[in-house]
């Protein structure tokens, strides 16, 4: 778990005037809490620890794109898998066909609970970590394992075909990657992948799962949160668009309405 | 350099989309036409997704119109009571389009209608155009041919009731005519994302028989209010206006429409024509071809409910 490293600056400068503050109780209160949690992280003496250098993607107006470090240590042998799960959305999957020369959508499937993005990287080819195929499935490695659960009442004959276009569709615009990325080791015992983070990434609250795999099975695992979301001048447009419509709608058309009119004038007087 | 488009959910180079407006803004200085038909299959084709190029192609269209009808007020070519009734009809039109088009979304089938509708409006229009700018031109090789036809031709459409008279146009006919037509082309704006100008004017000229000088000017007016209006419905009920996209594509419109207007005035007019015929003709080409070739995915991703 990381914790904030504001904490202890103003932690020593509240214990240096601990007997005149008003709030003294509280510090102290904090003081011991933060105590107990490290103590009780170093107690625990984790197999497998692992963070991302930043918790926290913003997508503001000049969002290219990003690279976020995973890293972290193993204690022991063993195969480091990470797994990034984007945030769940329904999704219908359309199919087309030709209809008098065309092509139209015809049949639709809606899926539940699919993973806006999706992403996996391991120290060793997939097949080297010997992991049956319960397990493969359970922490989702692999595109194929990923959990696509169809919404009720529909006709299963076609999921397959469906599922898979899931996967191809969201392959192509990059939510997706089927190849798996690599970890790599740094001196033993300490690993680091990059996760890369495209321009169109979906917002939301992504979870990256790293696992230790030792003997054909997974021996630790840690989840670590990672959080998208629209920041600045972009955010407030697509907040302001949805939160206040016809607000929004009636300032786009002034807003054009202006422009068009400063032109002609601009352009009246050149 | 790129920004994030914050509706259309997707990170753009600026210059590219100030240069779509600024190229597209020049033709429409050139040709005199709003460039609405082109600038939202161009939107699709850099990967805007379709219901938000159409939503916010009616927004840049508002910016356009009203220089337009500034600078037509001022000479006196706007027929304010025709332009009513075409206004009338098309808020009856838009209104109705914007609902259409978020019934086809949940139905899924909003790209389809929307590049269905691009086809056969551009096809019939480039089609017609290319035939009378020919014949414009070979007419002008045989000056001793050809002749003027009637100013008005009588038929059963003056036999509607409601007749009303419109003293700019010099017309008496049926209000029901321009209520009709404004209807239609506010339905095409909304679905379309386009002023409906490319209709509007052969309409009012061929069927209407308003005289040419004042059918730019009054379809100028009910363009900017109908595009005014899809604007405002499709940000209210679908959310699809994207203000930051709008901004950048007027800012290169309205400069490349300065030198759009300089170079139209010195081209004959029905060459004008005649290149826009093929423009209409070209964009329509590739929309019908992509329609018909067998799609490199046969599966498309959607949300409920639209998108």
């Amino acid at each position: 778990m990381r914790r904030p490293p504001s904490l202890t600056g103003p932690l020593k400068g509240s214990l240096a005037n601990i007997a005149t503050s008003p709030l003294t109780p509280l510090v102290l209160l904090l003081a011991g809490l933060a105590m107990a949690m490290g103590l009780r992280l170093a107690m625990a003496a984790e197999r497998l620890v692992a963070d991302l250098d930043n918790h926290l993607v913003a997508i503001t107006a000049g969002f290219t794109g990003t690279e976020l470090l995973l890293f972290g240590s193993i204690d022991g042998d063993g195969e480091v898998v990470v797994v990034v799960h984007g945030p769940k959305e329904e999704v219908v999957v359309r199919r087309k066909d030709r209809v008098a020369g065309i092509w139209v959508n015809q049949d639709e499937m809606t899926f539940r609970s699919v993973p806006a993005f999706y992403h996996m990287a391991t120290s060793a080819p997939v097949a080297a970590l010997e992991l049956p195929e319960t397990a493969m499935k359970r922490h989702q490695i692999g595109v194929q394992h990923i959990r696509l659960r169809v919404a009720p009442d529909q006709d299963l004959t076609e999921r397959e075909a469906f599922a898979e276009a899931i996967v191809r569709n969201k392959t192509r615009v990059g939510h997706y990657s089927e190849q798996p990325g690599r970890v790599e080791w740094r001196g033993g015992r300490l690993f680091r992948t990059t996760v890369l983070v495209p321009a169109n990434v979906p917002v939301g609250t992504y979870t990256i799962e790293t696992l230790l795999v030792e003997n054909g099975e997974v021996s630790s695992a840690q989840t670590t949160p990672l959080f998208v979301n629209k920041e600045g001048f972009s955010a407030q447009i697509f907040r302001a668009a949805h939160q206040f419509p016809s607000v929004f709608g009636a300032t786009a058309v002034l807003l054009a309405a202006f422009v068009g009119f400063a032109a002609n004038w601009v352009f009246r007087k050149l | 350099m790129h920004i994030y488009l914050p509706i259309a959910e997707m990170s753009v180079n600026i210059f590219l989309i100030l240069g779509m407006g600024g190229a597209i803004g020049m033709l429409s200085g050139i040709f005199g036409v709003g460039g609405g038909f082109l600038m939202t299959p161009l939107l699709i084709f850099i990967g805007v997704p379709s219901p938000v190029a159409v939503a916010t192609g009616a927004n840049q269209i508002v910016a356009s119109s009203v220089s337009g009808v500034m600078a037509h007020w001022r000479r006196g070519n706007v027929d304010v009571k025709m332009g009513m009734m075409l206004l009338a009809g098309g808020f009856v039109g838009s209104t109705g389009g914007v609902f259409v088009f978020k019934w086809l979304q949940t139905l899924g089938q909003i790209d389809l209608v929307i590049k269905l509708s691009y086809v056969l409006f551009l096809g019939i229009i480039g089609a017609l155009m290319m035939l009378e700018s020919v014949r414009a031109v070979l007419r002008s090789r045989r000056p001793s041919a050809g002749g003027r036809g009637k100013l008005h031709e009588h038929n059963w459409l003056h036999g509607l009731p409601f007749k009303m008279r419109f003293r700019k146009s010099k017309l008496y006919i049926s209000a029901l005519l321009p209520i009709v037509v404004g209807a239609f082309v506010g339905l095409l704006s909304a679905i379309m994302g386009v002023g409906g100008g490319f209709v509007m004017v052969p309409a009012m000229i061929y069927l209407l028989g308003m005289p040419t000088n004042v059918v730019i000017g009054t379809s100028l007016m009910q363009i900017l209010f109908v595009t005014g209006n899809a604007t405002f419905l499709q940000a209210t009920l679908n959310q699809t206006v994207d203000i930051l996209l709008a901004l950048l594509l007027l800012i290169g419109g309205v400069i490349g429409a300065q030198f759009g207007t300089k170079v139209g005035a010195k081209l004959k007019g029905e060459h004008l024509r005649g290149l826009l015929a093929l423009m209409v003709l070209a964009v329509c080409g590739k929309l019908l071809f992509d329609l018909v070739l067998t799609p490199d995915d046969l599966y498309s991703l959607g949300a409920p409910g639209g998108g």
